[in-house]
């Protein structure tokens, strides 16, 4: 289009010079995408095709390598994968389970022009996203540390309530993991259902103030159903946030965790590769949670329409 | 009515409670960790991080062994952040910005493949890949280097997103009218269309930086030698099975953080413009 709006002009330059332009307008598109073409071949493709090959070796060395089949896959099978998968799955859906209500009625808060102390309240929430991980690991190991002075455990003394070893158990260990993910995340999702809310014409609301609904009604059959699209983009991201959990349980927990209790998709990818220097059995497990990271996509992006969208 | 607008005022009460217990929590951490940065590492090891605050033990000698722990290696750490977030941030805004611009102004064959491809990237969690990276980086040599840190993400898909959305919003007749002036394609974006990007450039320029500064997962596998670890990986080298080096941790994670909140403070909206940009309303 904007090559044919020119022809009509008295500026064209010389009918030589135009080619030339026009051969450049052809190229030069590629050339400002290459270097996503290079960096997805070297850094993406190349690594997957390489750990689809790697899941079907036994890797010893760099020059000792053996075509074993299905063999890593059916060795993958084990309590420590199966313990993997529940403890991933159950931390991906407690902190969806968290990680999307609260947000977003904390959002609705904020954006309400009564509300004392906006700009303070957005940005004390928002600021634990700044830190890097290193902070939340650092912060609530030592608060749900052992000892009886330590601050969980204190504070529990003071309700007369027992003290306990929140990191040696399985079920309080999940609880500090899904803690550490809401104090990382709740600011961040804020702003994404605080956006979201701008996108709400206000006069949805007031004509259902007119109709005599209250608050509660309103935040119903208005504000949940008009944050659809948020709320499915916060979950998308919050299912391949936590199949991809790592940093927070390597710095709980250290790499390998007492009885697996934080023991992730991902950390027993680490630890297969780098402890065990299994590359193969690695590679296996990476494959299978590609596979369900993928599907879930699939999934998600069929419910949405984003397919049908692009066939039009 | 009356009792109607107290129920009002109750609730309104009562979420005032709730929204400063949320505050309390999210900043508690900050505050405990500095109040606690001022404490000999010995006592996190006996007593935990405690409410009492004992101002009469505190003093600043963690804060000194910034400078003399561990023969500086905190400096090191530092100075290895510093030059890491600089360059993976400068060539991260222009690969990305390239790329975007390319994928809004340009139609060409391949296009939306490219396009579907990003997103594929976008949706893939890299930890999935640390094993095969891993293995290429020693066969690349990438191991245990800056290029090796930064190379591999040089080009955010995230940042392509935002710079696409952003470039989309252009007016094309600024192209055309570079044309006519005999710019060459690459003149036009040099000299005419990125210095019209420039607020994009401002919001991704902190959100790139902060990500290349806590970043964590693949500076803990690519980096190996205690000299060029960045802080978050340094800092995390502290906490052994052994025993964990608290005096040099809890001072050093305070100073980690001060140039991320100094950023912040300075520039909320583009952290928020940044943030939301990204396809929420796709």
């Amino acid at each position: 289009m904007n090559t044919g709006t020119m022809k009509n002009t008295n500026l064209l330059p010389g009918k030589a010079g135009m080619k030339v332009h026009l051969k450049q307008q052809k190229i030069a598109p590629y050339i400002f995408v290459l270097p996503f073409i290079l960096s997805f071949s070297i850094f993406f493709l190349y690594p997957i095709i390489s750990t689809v090959i790697m899941s079907f070796q036994e890797i010893l060395g760099p020059k000792d390598v053996t075509f074993i089949g299905l063999k890593n896959y059916r060795n993958m099978i084990n309590e420590h994968f199966f313990n993997a998968i529940w403890v991933t799955t159950r931390y991906t859906f407690l902190t969806i389970l968290v990680l999307v209500p609260l947000p977003m009625i904390l959002a609705v808060f904020l954006n309400r022009r009564k509300t004392i102390g906006r700009n303070f309240f957005r940005s004390a929430f928002f600021i634990p996203a700044l830190t890097s991980v290193i902070v939340a690991g650092l912060f609530f190991r030592l608060a749900f540390g052992e000892q009886d002075t330590t601050l969980v455990n204190m504070i529990l003394g003071v309700f007369g309530l027992p003290k306990r070893t929140w990191l040696q158990q399985g079920s309080t260990a999940m609880m500090v993991m899904v803690i550490v993910c809401t104090w990382r995340w709740l600011g961040v999702n804020i702003i994404y259902f605080l956006s979201g809310l701008q996108s709400i014409p206000v006069e949805q609301y007031e004509s259902a103030s007119i109709d005599g609904a209250n608050e509660w009604q309103k935040f119903l059959r208005i504000t949940v159903p008009g944050l659809k699209p948020v709320i499915i983009y916060v979950v998308t991201i919050s299912v391949y946030g936590g199949y991809a959990m790592f940093s927070e349980s390597y710095l709980l927990f250290g790499p390998r965790s007492p009885g697996d209790i934080g023991l992730t998709l991902v950390s027993l990818i680490y630890q297969l590769g780098f402890f065990e220097n299994n590359l193969g059995a690695g590679s296996a497990v990476g494959i299978t949670l590609l596979g369900i990271v993928m599907l879930i996509n699939m999934v998600q992006l069929t419910l949405t329409g984003f397919f049908k969208k692009e066939s039009d | 009515m009356i009792s109607n607008s107290i129920k009002k005022r109750l609730i309104s009460l009562a979420l005032l409670v709730l929204m400063i217990a949320i505050a309390m929590f999210c900043l508690g951490p900050l505050f405990f960790l500095l109040s606690s940065s001022f404490k000999p590492g010995s006592e996190m090891i006996r007593n935990g991080i405690t409410l009492k605050l004992d101002i009469g033990k505190m003093n600043l000698n963690n804060y000194k062994l910034l400078w003399e722990g561990k023969d500086g290696i905190y400096l090191y750490w530092y100075r290895n952040s510093v030059i890491i977030t600089f360059l993976g941030t400068v060539l991260s805004l222009i690969l990305s910005s390239l790329v975007g611009y390319g994928l809004a102004m340009y139609k060409f064959k391949g296009r939306n493949f490219l396009f579907i491809l990003i997103l594929i990237v976008m949706m893939t969690p890299i930890e999935i890949l640390i094993l095969p990276l891993y293995k290429l980086s020693i066969a690349i040599r990438f191991i245990d280097t800056y290029r090796g840190v930064i190379l591999p993400f040089a080009v955010s898909p995230f940042a392509v997103f935002f710079f696409r959305q952003y470039a989309g919003k252009l007016s094309r007749e600024f192209m055309d009218a570079g044309r006519i002036d005999g710019c060459s394609e690459f003149g036009i974006y040099f000299r005419i269309m990125m210095p019209l990007m420039l607020p994009a450039f401002g919001a991704m320029t902190i959100l790139q930086a902060m990500s290349n500064w806590n970043a964590f997962v693949w500076p803990l596998i690519v980096l190996r030698s205690n000299e060029m670890l960045t802080l978050p990986i340094g800092l995390q080298s502290l906490l052994t099975p052994y025993g964990n080096n608290y005096d040099l941790l809890l001072s050093g994670v305070v100073m980690s953080i001060i140039p991320i909140m100094i950023v912040f403070w300075c520039n909320q909206k583009a952290f928020i413009s940044g943030l939301t940009v990204g396809g929420v309303k796709g």
